[in-house]
């Protein structure tokens, strides 16, 4: 517990109890339909629009005083976005903050699924600047709904045509549109699509908010979950020639990083939690 | 001739009258036929004479339901049925042109773009023969009314007269029909060739046709008549 | 032979001003039928109620399946709708710039319908791309080019591709050559009337110019002030019209 949640100054989880109940009426009917884009009454937060509006909601929705929670932002736990809304929900709510993947209960993502697998008692939330994947070649709402409720959904194609008619291949590398459960056509926010075969049949229940467009929508548990491709264009994820410069992994999302002025490029973990936790068991084996 | 008329009849026209009401020009009548009456048997060739004005024109247009009838029946044996065109709907005319009916005009339609071989070959198509058939038969076709063969992939929009009026002759001959309206088919063609369409009618008469034709030329007229059917001009009303 | 849509005492209003009133007819499979009448008569009112666009204010249309169930388009539903616009109709609009969708390739724009239609594989539907832009004489190497760059001929060439891609059995063409040069015009016709017969397509197309449905349409049809004056076949009409407003039409343009 920290010491400087004062629960006179906020209602727990800053937003007020109604909110709540209305946010979480929208998640249990995001949960009942996967994949559909629940409308609801998205509040004003003290943070700017594409900082996280969306998934602090639906984290404070979620959160409980015995919960435990993880922020990350990219990957990273200790970028500026990750701090600051880790540090508000030990603030509004009194909540338990970790790093630990496995440790937390509740994990709110931007751009990133944890490379250590998910379990059934673990809720992760994403935040999502655009919840409507036909949005670039449809910019009619009433259009995009009427295809949803229709799956008609032969244009999204036409996106992933185009990549291979530019690049050769289908170059859509984040937030690439997934089918949930064979029916809704959905934006699983822009995670590189290397996160992508993590959405299928994940044992954690998955959450979406769109602050902005004032859009939720779900994931539940064991659902099926495919990305959209072509017949000869199978859905690929991305791979790398080098392995994690700090914990050797071969099996991680990497990101290059720039090490000083001379233009050294080395490439590490995105997830700084897996890429710890390996160096930590690496050393401690070392030792041993 | 007798034997012609004991084989049966093909078309019937029964007090046909047309006129044309002009609405531009405050309403003007011109009454061109009237009570016209006419048999015509399978086998025979019927040829229209009378003066120009006489609506000898006006006569095949109106069976062709290229005109509508203002009054009186054009009946023709379609399928072996009789079939009133001035009271059929479009689609039975379209039928009745498509099988029964054909009409070879004066002028060649020229279609932009479209090549001679396929302005002749298009019928026959449209009867359902498959194109590299329909191509053959229409080559054939062409050869024979001597069109050279350097213009069957040309548009006919350039050709002489003579030769635009053989493409239409080929493209109006070409899918054999029972009843066959001609308006002066031949009067831009050289002796040789009008021998050659000679022979084409009568080809058409012994497969069974009746054909109905204007031939100003008498010899031509003549050579391909069985009958005469006489017609003059009516007083403008 | 059996229609393929009905059209029955079809009125559309726009409030208190007719549209159009009172349409019969019936549409063969196979036939090309052209509306024809000024600016303003309700052609493309007539042709926007018959494709379901516009709800009828009064009237009926029957269209004849192909899995040979007659529906009621008045009674049908929006998923019912785009099913038959995506799978059994087309449409060919007078701008083209409406038609196509021109922030992707002249590809993307053929193939769309077949990948709508659940087409999967990336290969075939370049090669069906490729064919199709050259039946429609565009060069197949400007497959990936955006149709911006393309002049209002090829537009709408690459309209009519990506129309008939799928080989509907209905389409609806509202003024296709309107808008463009005489002599594209001609490239346009030429081309609809050979693959219309080609494909054996049943077509309703307005038009203002009694040339293009003598040229294409064996059945026409007259408006004038949302009121059908005359219809029937289209060379009786040209040659022999009845009605004065017909009459009027046809002394004013047959004039070469």
């Amino acid at each position: 517990m920290s010491s400087t949640y004062n629960s006179n100054a906020y209602n727990f989880g800053f937003l007020d109890e109604n909110t709540k109940r209305m946010l979480r009426r929208a998640l249990l009917k995001a949960v009942a339909i996967p994949g559909y884009q629940v409308p609801f009454g998205s509040r004003e937060m003290p943070l700017p629009y594409g900082w996280g509006t969306g998934g602090i909601q639906v984290t404070a929705a979620l959160l409980g005083p015995n919960d435990v929670l993880k922020v990350i932002d990219q990957g990273a736990d200790d970028t500026t976005n990750a701090v600051n809304i880790r540090r508000f929900f030990g603030r509004v709510a009194g909540v338990a903050t970790t790093e630990r993947t496995a440790d937390a209960s509740v994990i709110q993502t931007r751009h990133r699924i944890p490379e250590t697998p998910l379990r059934e008692d673990q809720l992760l939330v994403f935040q999502v600047p655009e919840p409507e994947p036909l949005r670039t070649l449809e910019p009619r709402e009433a259009e995009t709904r009427t295809m949803h409720a229709l799956a008609d959904y032969g244009l999204m194609h036409v996106k992933l045509y185009e990549d291979i008619a530019q690049y050769g291949h289908i170059a859509t590398s984040y937030d690439y549109p997934v089918m949930v459960d064979g029916r809704f056509l959905t934006s699983p926010s822009p995670i590189p699509k290397f996160d992508n075969p993590k959405l299928d049949r994940s044992p954690a229940l998955m959450l979406f908010g769109a602050g902005r467009e004032k859009r939720l929508y779900a994931i539940p548990p064991y659902t099926r979950v495919e990305s959209l491709a072509f017949d000869d264009h199978p859905f690929e994820i991305q791979r790398w020639e080098h392995r994690c410069a700090i914990c050797n992994a071969g099996d991680s999302y990497l990101d290059e990083v720039v090490v000083d002025d001379r233009g050294t490029r080395m490439f590490v973990c995105s997830d700084t939690d897996y890429c710890s936790q390996r160096s930590d068991n690496a050393a401690t084996e070392e030792a041993a | 001739m007798t034997a012609a008329i004991a084989s049966p009849a093909m078309l019937e026209l029964r007090g046909l009258a047309k006129s044309f009401e002009l609405h531009q020009q405050r309403d003007t009548r011109l009454d061109v036929l009237d009570d016209i009456d006419l048999t015509l048997h399978a086998g025979e060739c019927v040829v229209l004479s009378g003066p120009s004005g006489a609506g000898k024109s006006t006569l095949l247009r109106v069976i062709y339901a290229n005109y509508r009838t203002s009054r009186g029946a054009v009946r023709v044996r379609h399928d072996g049925n009789w079939l009133d065109l001035a009271e059929a709907t479009p689609h039975q005319v379209l039928d009745v042109r498509r099988r029964t009916l054909g009409y070879v005009s004066q002028f060649l339609r020229v279609i932009p773009r479209v090549p001679a071989l396929d302005i002749v070959a298009e019928p026959l198509i449209g009867a359902g023969v498959s194109v590299e058939d329909a191509r053959q038969q229409a080559s054939a076709l062409l050869h024979r009314l001597n069109v050279p063969e350097r213009l069957w992939p040309l548009p006919p929009g350039t050709f002489s007269g003579g030769e635009q009026q053989r493409v239409n002759i080929a493209r109006g001959l070409i899918v054999p029909r029972p009843l066959l309206l001609l308006d002066e088919p031949t009067a831009s063609l050289d002796a040789g060739n009008r021998q050659v369409v000679a022979q084409l009618l009568e080809e058409a008469r012994n497969a069974g046709s009746a054909v109905l034709g204007i031939f100003h030329d008498e010899d031509m007229r003549d050579r391909v008549a069985t009958r005469l059917f006489p017609m003059r001009p009516m007083a403008l009303a | 032979m059996s229609a393929l849509l009905q059209v029955r005492g079809l009125s559309h209003h726009y409030g208190r001003r007719i549209g159009c009133e009172n349409v019969s007819f019936d549409l063969h499979p196979g036939e090309l039928l052209c509306i024809v009448g000024e600016s303003g008569s309700g052609k493309s009112t007539l042709l926007n109620t018959v494709a379901a666009q516009l709800t009828p204010t009064a009237g009926a249309v029957h269209y004849h399946q192909k899995n040979g169930d007659w529906l009621d388009l008045g009674a049908l539903s929006e998923a019912d709708r785009r099913r038959l616009a995506r799978e059994e109709w087309g449409f060919v609009t007078q701008n083209p710039r409406d038609g196509l969708r021109l922030n992707v390739s002249a590809g993307a724009n053929v193939a769309e319908r077949l990948m709508a239609l659940g087409q999967r594989d990336y290969g075939r539907l370049r090669d069906i791309a490729r064919g199709w832009l050259e039946r429609v004489e565009i060069d197949p190497a400007r497959i990936d080019d955006a149709p911006t760059g393309f002049s209002g001929g090829m537009q709408q060439r690459l309209q009519i591709a990506r129309t008939l891609v799928t080989q509907p059995r209905l389409v609806f063409m509202d003024e296709p050559t309107a808008g463009l040069d005489v002599s594209v015009q001609a490239r346009i016709l030429d081309l609809l009337r050979r693959l219309v017969n080609e494909l054996g397509l049943a077509a309703i197309m307005v038009t203002h110019d009694l040339a293009v449905a003598r040229l294409l349409a064996a059945r026409t049809i007259v408006m004038q002030g949302g009121h059908v004056v005359e219809s029937g076949l289209t060379d009786q009409i040209l040659d022999d019209p009845q009605h004065a407003y017909t009459q009027l039409l046809v002394s004013s343009v047959l004039t070469t």
